[in-house]
């Protein structure tokens, strides 16, 4: 038991972590309603690109940053084998996912980055979970950073073009026809999205010391899990828009905690992936199923 | 206001499925025309005011709106001339946002999409105006998600859309087709309110032949993608829906085979 207490600390700091990349996953998934693969590979850009700046002695916010670009690079190569392309959303994401996995493998030169958390500066480490000064928090750090990010997103998805966003998700004919852009958009869309997952991949690799190709493999569905739990409990309290994102990360924070606890509970850790995918399997089942099997009308 | 020259457009080429729906369809309309356009099934009305708005490129032809040559610009830019009502009332509007919401969308129709806040407070004063005067009681739903409402509401709602902006011309798709006939009438009686109203140059299909006498100045009746009859003025009042099918006969050479208008005249 007091192991599985002491653990819970960096279970929260991991899903808070992964609720930034969640929250890129919403922004696909639920605003555009794209199943974008796309972060399998560009959570791991986004760790490369970070470790490989930081080993070459920039800045850490400088680091994020690039990471955060490459991030919605990758977005934008979806993007255009999407629209322009015009090659299926799940597919084009497939093709980025695996084009990035030779450049995430040439960006680090090899499989593999360390970083040293006490020769480097990092923002987050999972050192920095216990025993450090409030502001060095890292659970502190990523929560107001996920704060700030919805904040941002929130301002974003009431603009304008925010709105035609939106529209494009949802009716992309209509979109059309009230003159926006819906290639555009879409393309915009993965550029945000990846973006964010980029910059969660950047904080990862520094929380746990390292960047490695694999980092990324079952991203999506982590976020969509995330996606899933955060609408599944905070879904009736949480209407606005905002506290849906807010809810997405916590979503992520209960993955974290559950995952958490299963492995204290013995499981062997093997299996992880394979129990995440049947519980989002079947979670995406929940609608049809209730549509199909326990309509009132039956 | 437009000029549509020459029209051609074949789906599916080269294939088992191939479909000429547009076989060189030409009209010009003059401004403030309100002209209704019958045909039968697979006449092309729904794929002329597509080409209209550009929602494939067409074969062959010109359109010009205002002396405009659009026949290159792609649907979205086109929007900035067009206010679009279509079939379906799931397709006009988008369910997951509010009234409000959709009204704003429509406001910025031509215009660039800035990182400007998407609705602002005079703009929801200039709604709810238009919404009360729709007397359907939405004005007080504003923030409603629009997927909550009926079928008619939500035609009524994407008409105020397509009008929001005035449009250089208005596609009625059969907009009342997918209604019930107490709530379409309500929805048609809008349209000519409005169209009336506001000088609005439109192109109305319809399966009703009656409503195609009675409502605008002109009627079009296609047949295999083309115009075969053109009326207007007092001519277009005198005609009765006997006179229609007649003129689909001697124009056509077959008899009107169609359920759904028969069923309407």
């Amino acid at each position: 038991m007091i192991s599985l207490i002491n653990a819970l600390p960096g279970a929260v700091a991991q899903g808070l972590i992964w609720g930034i990349m969640a929250i890129g996953v919403y922004i696909t998934y639920r605003i555009l309603d794209i199943a974008d693969l796309t972060v399998d590979g560009s959570l791991c850009t986004g760790g490369a690109v970070c470790i490989m700046l930081m080993l070459s002695g920039q800045n850490v916010w400088v680091a994020m940053f690039g990471a955060l670009l490459a991030g919605m690079v990758s977005g934008l190569a979806t993007g255009i084998l999407h629209t322009f392309m015009g090659i299926p959303a799940i597919l084009a994401g497939i093709l980025t996912q695996l084009g990035l996995y030779s450049i995430n493998l040439k960006t680090m030169g090899k499989a593999n980055q360390a970083i040293n958390v006490d020769k480097y500066d990092l923002l987050v480490s999972l050192r920095f979970i216990k025993n450090v000064p409030i502001f060095k928090n890292t659970i502190l750090l990523v929560a107001v950073i996920i704060v700030v990010l919805i904040a941002v997103l929130y301002w974003f998805f009431g603009t304008e073009l925010g709105c035609s966003l939106r529209a494009t998700g949802c009716n992309d004919k209509m979109a059309r026809a009230q003159g926006i852009n819906t290639d555009f958009c879409r393309v915009l869309g993965l550029m945000i999205s990846n973006g964010l997952v980029a910059l969660s991949g950047a904080l990862l690799c520094q929380y746990q010391g390292f960047a490695d190709i694999n980092m990324g493999r079952g991203a999506i569905v982590i976020g969509l899990a995330a996606v899933i739990i955060g609408e599944a409990i905070f879904g009736k309290i949480f209407r606005n828009f905002g506290l849906r994102l807010l809810g997405v990360a916590f979503g992520s924070i209960v993955y974290y905690l559950v995952l958490q606890l299963v492995i204290w509970m013995g499981i062997d850790t093997d299996l992880l992936k394979l129990l995440s995918a049947a519980v989002v399997a079947v979670f995406l089942a929940i609608p049809t199923w209730k549509s199909r099997y326990f309509s009132k009308v039956g | 206001m437009l000029e549509a020259r020459n029209i051609m457009k074949t789906f599916n080429k080269g294939t088992v499925n191939e479909k000429q729906a547009l076989r060189g369809v030409n009209l010009t309309l003059n401004d403030g025309d309100f002209v209704t356009v019958i045909g039968g099934n697979g006449a092309g009305k729904s794929t002329f005011l597509n080409a209209i708005a550009g929602v494939w490129p067409i074969d062959e032809g010109q359109i010009m709106i205002e002396g405009k040559d659009i026949t290159r610009l792609p649907e979205h830019k086109r929007a900035a001339f067009l206010g679009r009502v279509f079939q379906d009332p799931m397709t006009g509007t988008a369910a997951t946002m509010g009234i409000e919401e959709n009204l704003a969308l429509a406001f910025r129709r031509g215009a660039r999409r800035t990182l400007k806040a998407g609705i602002t407070n005079t703009e929801r004063a200039l709604y709810e105006d238009k919404l009360s005067k729709l007397g359907l009681g939405l004005q007080s739903r504003m923030t409603s998600k629009v997927g909550l409402l009926s079928g008619g509401q939500r035609q009524a709602l994407t008409l105020l859309m397509a009008t929001l902006k005035q449009p250089k011309l208005l596609l009625l798709d059969e907009h009342t087709a997918a209604l019930d006939p107490k709530t379409a009438r309500k929805v048609l009686d809008l349209t000519q309110e409005i169209v009336n109203e506001r000088h609005l140059t439109a192109l109305m299909v319809t399966h009703n032949m009656k409503d195609a006498i009675q409502i605008g100045n002109r009627l079009i009746m296609m047949h295999e993608g083309r115009i075969i009859y053109d009326v207007a003025g007092e001519e277009k009042k005198a005609l009765h829906v006997e006179d229609l099918l007649r003129k689909f006969e001697e124009a056509s050479g077959e008899k009107f085979a169609n359920d759904r208008m028969m069923l309407a005249k």
